[in-house]
């Protein structure tokens, strides 16, 4: 299973703004991207409109596996993780409910996540009491449970501390060696070897352009 | 890179089972509700007087009444705490779509709060004075009433989320379409007590649930698509 990522001329909108305009590129298994970029450009928007979660204004996001372009409905149930900069957990629920949830959910089992991550002190609070970057730890959780191909991820390091960070970046690492993809928007580079993409605000022609003026 | 997908049947089990625990235990659960209906019904007699022939002609009508107010109740928070919590980013990784998660947190709503103010209905139509032989009648009609009020409130839900306020405007869209049972679960009521056939009014309250569980799921993730957007 060899599945790339293919983005052809993409444009995106939020209301009448143009963020992003004519944007290309392509990731293979293995390669990591670092998305960076002022704030307000359009990272968090790239990612959720690569995840599927809202459409692209014009242009072509494709997933090939093996010659054959998937469903983007089945990418989305099989091949994608997505963490957001807010943290998708239910505050009155423990850590373990949260975790079996997730596991029942899409796939996978909570024990070797939860040694990874170091979840094993945590596991019955609930997740109100946690600060951010243990919920940062728990929402990782996910990734590792169920196998997906291509990480987006929306600051990942942000709220954690150094020693979480650079656990964190071996699991990256590990994920790409095992012939995985990830895209994360940082600010910060992360400490390997990444390709960048650095995103800037579209022209003035071009947002004339986009609205048909 | 070796893949391990859910069953839909394992992932809708999950959900429902997160949704039930979510909707007994967070923000007085189903307690919220029961105390409205009970407050409402007790409040029937001291409103009207005691005289026990007029409460029990008009029990019947103003218990639907009653359980279509509390059924509205508690609907209005149906899709927004997972959309605050930011969770359905992870419920849309899953391998359900989207209109299969509206109606299992239905589902989950129904069994947690509807079926439980079913129960009641009986109960608190005998106190008010209707016949102790329309028990099983009026429990059959109020549990498929209340999971037509819980399909169609959560269409008003979806269509609002997002929304400030959102619970005024649910209200203002949801009643409309909770006309028919009330109107089906009355009849069925009355028909009992003047002795003639409640099957037809039963045959109605079962077709309109079957319609809403059928429609409201293409609604809601149609509604559900667009605010998430």
């Amino acid at each position: 299973m060899v599945m790339e990522l293919q983005v052809e001329g993409l444009a995106l909108r939020k209301g009448y703004n143009l963020l992003i305009s004519n944007l290309y590129f392509a990731l293979k298994p293995g390669e990591g991207m670092s998305l960076t970029g002022e704030n307000g450009v359009g990272k968090t928007t790239l990612l959720r409109t690569l995840a599927g979660f809202s459409a692209p204004f014009a242009g072509r996001i494709a997933f090939v596996e093996n010659g054959a372009q998937l469903e983007s409905e089945d990418v989305r149930a099989r091949n994608i993780h997505v963490l957001g900069h807010h943290d998708a957990l239910s505050p009155s629920r423990t850590v373990a409910q949260e975790l079996a949830f997730q596991a029942k959910f899409l796939g996978g089992e909570p024990a070797a996540a939860i040694a990874a991550l170091r979840l094993e002190t945590l596991l019955d609070l609930e997740t109100r009491y946690l600060s951010a970057g243990q919920k940062r730890r728990l929402s990782c959780a996910r990734l590792l449970m169920a196998k997906r191909e291509l990480w987006l991820l929306d600051e990942p390091m942000a709220p954690l501390d150094a020693d979480h960070r650079a656990l964190l970046a071996r699991l990256m690492q590990a994920h790409l060696a095992e012939g995985g993809m990830l895209i994360a928007a940082v600010h910060d580079p992360l400490p390997f070897q990444t390709r960048d993409l650095r995103l800037t605000r579209p022209t003035r022609e071009q947002q004339e352009a986009a609205i048909g003026v | 890179m070796s893949r391990v997908t859910p069953s839909l049947t394992q992932a809708a089990f999950a959900l429902l089972k997160r949704d039930l625990g979510l909707s007994l235990t967070r923000s007085g659960g189903p307690l919220l509700a029961i105390g409205f209906y009970l407050t409402l019904m007790a409040m029937i007699p001291l409103s009207l007087g005691p005289d026990q022939a007029v409460l029990s002609r008009i029990a019947a009508g103003l218990t639907w009444l009653c359980l279509a107010l509390s059924s509205l109740l508690s609907l209005e928070r149906l899709f927004e705490r997972d959309y605050e919590d930011a969770m359905f980013d992870v419920l849309r990784l899953g391998p359900l779509p989207l209109g299969l998660i509206a109606l299992l947190k239905c589902l989950s709503q129904w069994l947690g709060t509807g079926v439980i103010l079913s129960l009641l209905t009986p109960v608190v139509m005998i106190i008010l004075g209707a016949p102790v032989d329309m028990s099983l009648m009026a429990l059959t009609s109020a549990l498929l009433g209340s999971l037509s009020f819980a399909l169609i409130g959560g269409m008003g839900a979806a269509l609002s989320l997002g929304t400030r306020k959102g619970g005024v405007l649910m209200a203002l869209l949801v009643l409309p379409f909770y006309v028919p049972p009330v109107i089906f679960g009355a009849g069925l009521m009355q028909a009992m007590q003047t002795q003639s056939s409640p099957w037809q009014a039963l045959a109605f309250l079962g077709a309109y649930a079957l319609f809403a569980l059928a429609l409201t799921p293409v609604a809601m993730g149609a509604a559900l698509r667009s605010a998430l957007n």
